[in-house]
């Protein structure tokens, strides 16, 4: 069907919602196993085969099957969410075949719950309600009560959903699941009620800060793109997340394509778009099958193509897959890349709201800048700015791993501090062990020693640290390994990935990693040390793009924070 | 890096090839998916199928070797039967990534970006899979293993023949 006007879409909505309710005889169950990249490393689809097949074996025709993304929590996956008609829906953690037998035999079956497989009762959309009605939801009768609820869980109940309002809640192959959440009203919206300028005033207002790591605000990069004269515009989807360590972009668009689809949307109406382009790593095979199908999808509805809900507005968007370049990241470099070409990076000016793709104006947006847009346009700015510290609006997802008990993709407001990430959120580290510091924001961020955990995760705050909030990669490192080691592990990442173009992004990194790794190897002195820290203030300021200038800030905040073990390290 | 006039085609592959360059077309902004297509059928993209997209689309050979050698994606060299990529990305470094990919080196006998000399595996140590909860992670064809030990690796690629 086309989708033309708000009451279709309100119709498809309350038609699917009517669909997914359980009743006492028709449809009793849903089991819904989640399956992102990282629930099928560890053995989901296992899982959602060996259901399927019993169900066929069984002839059982009411008990549903549905299949979502990760909800964050990676470490305990595979995980499956397990609903019966007016009993509170009960998340089962690590399941394998067996356990899955076992949960099949006595809860779905029987509606005995086995509680010590279960990590919690309640799902996460229905986190707030929970909290408000002490919680329980009214019309789900309590199975287990020796089990926790959700919203007694720090992982869950201390993170703030905008960004992953979605997660474990919709199905990434369904534009239906997308439109039942509220999805594609805000694009309605924009498509057909707001004029350019009234929409980068609501996204200004709101205060919103690409999260691509700059953190420029995100309605003053429209402004300028819709200034800049030319019948010819592109809007294109930064899914390009190159930083080791960092999955929030994949766990997105898994989970939620349409979000982002969305998000362009309006962006391209706000600028004046009518091409866009999702550039995509070719390592992420998922989010790229996921993100076709969401857009031809969107194309079948008419949410994309020519006269987009019947308001002269065209807009179509491709998926544009890269070939393994960190560099591309970067906006010029991503540029050259879907022009065909190396991704070299060139000056920044004329910026690419001037002069980007094909020469075209072109706005450049992070996966999760977008997926924070029609949130926005729907509930308004006023909304977004209550959420957030005094500079900074909103959320910021981080993908937190390393040395922790909680390993995966968690959404925080912003000035949140680490401590509560790392002690709460993560649940701390292995006994016998201490994290002696986090590394924020990959290759271009820095370490940060425990004595700062207190700190809040801002843009300002960090800076001043000699850290960056980035892209949001998140990484505890326990004290059992070196600071140098890990300084070690970007600079050959960084010199590695260099395009060399520019001499000290090319050379300037290849020598700071020489003298790491005489470091490292225990064959360096103090001349070394004070060698690399001129060294990386050179590169810092004479580096042609963000990769290169960058690229000594893990040296720079080590050397800064545990001097000591460099000194250790080069004792004769 | 293979010399061209070693690598022998065969008439399919080259039939193959040819509809791929033909259904993506001469626009050079294609190009990258275009080698994309090719490197999924093929396995490498090695110079004489260089030559050939250039002269039926008319970049210049400079360009597409420019850009082949520019990514990390893109290789000239064959693959082996068996495609063993070792995460190093940061989770998995801080978890003993590197102790495992110098177990498969050791092992193996064989350098990052090589293939083995009997052709079973083609060794890659690749950046993130984004994959981190189930760190340290080795993929073998696509397969993922997490939360690999070293002492695990023989039984993995084992399986592998």
């Amino acid at each position: 069907m086309i989708v033309n006007k708000i009451s279709d879409l309100e119709s498809i909505k309350n038609k699917t919602l009517e669909m997914t309710k359980l009743d006492s005889v028709k449809k009793t169950a849903r089991i819904t196993v989640h399956m992102g990249t990282c629930g099928i490393a560890s053995g989901a689809k296992d899982v959602l085969n060996s259901l399927k097949n019993k169900l066929k074996d069984e002839h059982i025709k009411n008990i549903e099957i549905k299949t979502t993304g990760c909800i964050g929590i990676c470490s305990k996956e595979p995980l499956i969410t397990v609903e019966r008609f007016g009993e509170e829906p009960i998340i089962y953690e690590y399941v394998n075949v067996e356990k899955l037998n076992e949960i099949y035999d006595s809860h779905i079956k029987k509606g005995n719950v086995i509680a010590k497989y279960a990590l919690a009762r309640g799902k996460e959309v229905e986190l707030e309600e929970r909290v408000d009605n002490n919680g329980h939801i009214e019309s789900q009768k309590i199975v287990d009560s020796s089990i926790k609820g959700i919203e007694e869980i720090p992982f869950f109940r201390k993170q703030k959903r905008i960004v992953m309002r979605n997660r474990g809640a919709i199905d990434p192959y369904k534009i239906t699941d997308y439109i039942s959440r509220d999805g594609y009203m805000a694009a309605y919206k924009a498509v057909t009620e707001l004029d350019s300028q009234k929409i980068i005033e609501e996204v200004l207002d709101s205060g919103l800060r690409g999260r691509g790591g700059a953190g420029f605000p995100t309605g003053l990069k429209w402004k300028f793109a819709s200034k800049a004269d030319s019948k010819e515009k592109y809007i294109i989807c930064n899914a390009d997340e190159g930083d080791p360590g960092a999955f929030m972009d994949r766990s997105v668009l898994e989970s939620d394509p349409h979000s982002i689809i969305e998000g362009m949307i309006i962006a391209a109406k706000a600028v004046g778009a009518t091409k866009g382009f999702i550039y995509c790593r070719a390592e992420y095979p998922l989010a790229v099958e996921i993100l076709n199908k969401a857009l031809s999808q969107a194309r079948a509805y008419g949410i994309l193509g020519k006269n987009i809900f019947d308001s002269n507005f065209d807009l179509d968007i491709e998926v544009y897959e890269g070939a393994g370049a960190f560099v591309c990241g970067e906006e010029t470099a991503l540029i050259h890349s879907i022009e065909g070409k190396r991704g070299n990076p060139r000056l920044k000016i004329p910026y690419p709201a001037q002069k980007g793709v094909f020469s075209k104006p072109t706005v450049i947006n992070n996966v999760e800048t977008l997926a924070n847009i029609s949130p926005i346009i729907l509930n308004g700015s006023d909304w977004f700015r209550q959420i957030g510290s005094e500079k900074s609006k909103g959320t910021k997802v981080f993908s937190i791993t390393g040395d922790i008990n909680n390993v995966g993709c968690v959404e925080i407001p912003i000035g949140t501090s680490i401590k509560t990430v790392l002690d709460d959120i993560a649940d701390g580290t292995q006994q016998g062990s201490t994290i002696k510091a986090v590394q924020l924001g990959g290759p271009s961020g820095g370490c940060l020693p425990a004595n700062y955990f207190d700190t809040q995760l801002d843009y300002e705050p960090l800076q001043e640290l000699g850290v960056i909030m980035g892209s949001g990669g998140m990484i505890a490192i326990n004290d059992k390994k070196s600071a140098v080691d890990i300084a070690r592990f970007f600079m050959n990442f960084c010199a590695d990935e260099s395009c060399g173009k520019c001499l000290p992004g090319r050379e300037g990194t290849r020598q700071m990693l020489n003298i790491l790794n005489k470091i490292c190897d225990g064959k360096g002195n103090k001349e070394d040390v004070a060698k690399l820290e001129d060294l990386a203030q050179v590169v810092k300021k004479t580096a042609l793009c963000g990769l290169g200038k960058t690229a000594p800030n893990p040296i720079l905040s080590t050397l800064k924070y545990f001097k000591n073990e460099y000194e250790e390290a080069v004792k004769e | 890096m293979n010399n061209s006039s070693s690598i022998v085609l065969s008439e399919n592959q080259w039939y193959e090839i040819d509809k791929i360059i033909k259904d993506t077309g001469n626009d050079q902004h294609r190009l990258i998916p275009m080698l994309e297509k090719i490197q999924n059928y093929l396995g490498y993209i090695p110079v004489c199928v260089q030559e050939k997209i250039s002269k039926k689309t008319g970049i210049p050979e400079a360009e597409i070797y420019g850009v082949v050698s520019f990514y990390s994606y893109f290789t000239m060299e064959p693959r082996a039967r068996h495609r063993v990529q070792v995460c190093l990305g940061t989770a998995c470094y801080v978890k003993g990534g590197k102790e495992i990919a110098d177990r498969i080196k050791t092992l193996y006998n064989v350098e990052a970006g090589q293939s083995t000399t009997d052709g079973r595996f083609t060794y890659e140590e690749a950046r993130c899979f984004g994959t981190c909860g189930l760190a340290p992670v080795i993929v073998v064809d696509g397969e993922v293993y997490g939360k690999v030990k070293v002492e695990d690796i023989e039984q993995i690629l084992g399986q592998y023949k």
